[in-house]
């Protein structure tokens, strides 16, 4: 019995079409780049109409902690002055 | 004219059905669980083939069969596929040897069809072409990393290589009616594609660390005319007998 | 001043309100050892559910009776690798190794779900599989797809978007069978009549009986009990039977007018045990082939592997 191989993980992002924004799809592995690209492919390709592929070995990603969440990140609204709505031009039918 | 070119389309529809059904026999056994979707999806795509070209075929001969009755009900003499396709998959090798060396072919062929003078069968090529650029991506991706892998791989390719590399000959070779299709300008003369063919072979197995066989006295033909070696009829039985044992029925 | 650090009570505690508020676990959040490892068992068990499955399904691809039932036979089988896929993935985000999972597959310790253990002997058997096992699998995988666990949520997503192609297909086929020669109906009464029973005892034990259900239930893993999810199937598949004129093998099943649902007849439990302890007719079969594909294939991961580590770089080297 041959010794166990391991594979590397790597993670799919895919665009579904040009502008948007690529999607974590899941996971697959490959002991390659190609051989991961390619099953990328075969896995996620089958039924969606994709634009692009990027995969990224598992490894490589860094990750915010669960825990330091409340730390990184504010409650949404919080800073109301990062909003498009706090801002109010001035009334644009004044006319001198 | 209409029967060189229902020739011309069981030839494509049966490489494509005998084709996608050996690649087919893998699922539930590939090597690995990625190989089981990308050599299903290179089964579907040569199938979909089939079953575009042979239905194009029985509209054409007008005898009142469809793709199903030419792909179930004809005998093994009837069958127009290249002996490539029919080899078995002795091993994952086999496989990857019988995918490079027949879209080696199947590549400028199907771009060379999309010109065809009759133009459902140049979609037919054209749909064929772009899906084949994928197969022999793949293709090519596993023979260079069998070829360059252990020396147990290396082996198992280049004994794959030896045995199957005789075959491609068949397709590149030009007869009477693909003469005749090509004066019509519905297909290309297969005569023309053998220097792309041979050289794109001969560059993967140098990059893949292989050695190209020398030509020798073993030049397997026939399978254009219908004479197959003893693969096919065994292939047929299993892929004909559920249909064969209830004759006029639908499924 | 640095907060105390929480013990595992307020832990626990913090976990179940963020279940019970709906909220989804990802891999990096704290969670009981005894959810994890639920979870490993869930998802793992599923996924070898999934490659197994493909074993009955595809042992009729190649005698498959026309070229679209081919292609459609294909594709599903295929997508069962798929799924496989994505649940070993999703496991693996729990901390544990594909070949770990495999592993334990081969040695017969992990199992899978023993529908599978039951042979196709006919090719309306590859339809039944679609119409019978594969409805049952969304009746539970419905609900699995709101699972408190992030990654298993979205693989059963995306599953159950894919299954309801392979219920469809599979009812056409048996369709196509019932409406056909008599030979061809007869072939579809007699797959419905194998695989009926084992089907209705793919929702596992009576509740009475189920070991692991309040746990998974409490920690919405699982959304309803096996007796109801069962019921809910019972009730899909009547009008589907009688629809194409096939008979369900089960003298008494009734319609129960008051709470307007149709009630099965008693299932025989010493069959559904037999076949959990390893006896069902393709048991040995299935698990056998596995191992030999698993060993066959190894000179070829062995190469991919060998390959990479020679030319170790983050190009695409086609």
């Amino acid at each position: 019995m041959s010794a166990p191989t391991e594979f590397t993980l790597w993670e799919v992002f895919v665009q579904e079409k040009s502008g948007a924004p690529h999607t974590h799809v899941g996971s697959i592995h490959a002991a390659d780049a190609e051989l991961a690209l390619q099953n990328a492919r075969d896995t996620f390709a089958r039924r969606d109409k994709l634009v692009s592929i990027w995969v990224v070995e598992a490894e490589r990603i860094v990750a915010s902690r669960p825990e330091d969440a409340a730390g990184l990140f504010e409650p949404g609204p919080a800073k109301v002055y990062r909003h498009p709505r706090f801002y109010r031009p001035a009334n644009p039918k004044q006319k001198r | 004219m209409s029967a060189a070119l229902v020739e011309c389309l069981l030839r494509l529809g049966d490489d494509g059905l005998v084709l996608g059904h050996r690649l087919s026999e893998w699922i539930g056994f590939a090597p690995v669980l990625e190989e089981e979707l990308a050599l299903g999806n290179i089964a579907l795509d040569n199938l979909d083939l089939a079953q575009a070209a042979l239905g194009l075929a029985a509209e054409l001969e007008a005898r009142g069969r469809d793709a199903d009755a030419l792909a179930y009900f004809r005998d093994e003499a009837q069958f127009r596929n290249a002996l490539l396709v029919e080899q078995p998959n002795v091993d994952f090798a086999w496989t990857i040897a019988r995918q490079a060396l027949f879209d080696a072919f199947a590549l400028p062929n199907y771009r060379a069809l999309e010109a065809s003078a009759e133009p459902r069968l140049a979609a037919i090529a054209a749909k064929a072409a772009k899906e084949t650029e994928y197969h022999a991506r793949h293709a090519r991706t596993w023979v260079l990393r069998l070829g360059d892998g252990t020396d147990q791989s290396r082996a198992r390719m280049q004994a794959a290589f030896d045995e199957l590399f005789p075959y491609l000959g068949e397709l590149l070779e030009a007869d009477a009616t693909s003469r005749e299709l090509a004066a019509a300008g519905l297909a290309p003369d297969p005569s023309a594609l053998a220097d792309e063919a041979l050289a794109t072979i001969a560059a993967l197995m140098r990059e893949a660390t292989l050695v190209q066989p020398a030509p020798g006295a073993f030049r397997p033909r026939g399978g254009r005319s219908g004479r197959h070696s003893e693969h096919l009829g065994r292939m047929l039985a299993e892929m004909q007998v559920l249909a064969r044992a209830h004759p006029g029925a639908r499924w | 001043m640095a907060e105390p650090s929480p013990s595992d009570d307020d832990r626990e505690r913090r976990f179940l309100e963020r279940i019970d508020a709906g909220e989804k676990i990802e891999p990096g959040d704290w969670m009981p050892d005894a959810y994890r490892r639920q979870l490993v068992r869930m998802i793992s068990q599923h996924a070898h559910s999934e490659v197994v499955g493909m074993l009955p399904e595809g042992n009729w691809i190649t005698r498959a009776p026309s070229l679209k039932r081919k292609i459609g036979m294909l594709t599903k089988v295929q997508d069962e690798g798929g799924h496989g896929l994505y649940l070993y993935a999703a496991a693996e985000t729990l901390g544990v190794s594909r070949e770990e999972l495999v592993a334990a597959l081969l040695s017969g310790e992990a199992k899978y779900s023993s529908i599978f253990n039951y042979p196709t002997l006919t090719w309306a058997d590859a339809g039944t599989i679609g119409w019978l096992v594969d409805q049952a699998a969304i009746v539970n995988q419905t609900l699995l797809a709101r699972a408190s666990y992030g990654p298993y949520a979205r693989a059963m997503q995306r599953i159950c978007a894919e299954e309801r192609f392979h219920e469809r297909q599979g009812y056409e086929i048996v369709s196509a069978l019932a409406e056909g020669t008599p030979a061809q109906k007869q072939m579809a009464q007699d797959s419905l009549e194998r695989w009926w029973w084992p089907t209705l005892m793919m929702f596992g034990p009576p509740d009475t009986e189920s070991r692991h259900s309040e746990q998974l239930l409490r920690w919405k893993v699982k959304q309803l009990s096996n007796d109801a999810q069962r019921n809910w199937f019972v009730n899909l598949l009547v009008p589907q039977a009688d629809a194409i004129g096939l008979r369900i093998p089960d003298p008494a099943l009734r319609y129960d007018g008051e709470a307007k649902q149709w009630r099965h007849g008693p299932i025989d439990w010493q069959e559904f045990r037999t076949v959990l302890a390893g006896g069902g007719p393709c048991a040995r079969d299935r698990v056998r082939v596995r191992r030999e594909v698993q060993q066959r294939g190894a000179w070829v991961r062995e190469a991919a592997e060998a390959h990479a580590a020679k030319h170790r770089t983050a190009e695409l080297q086609p």
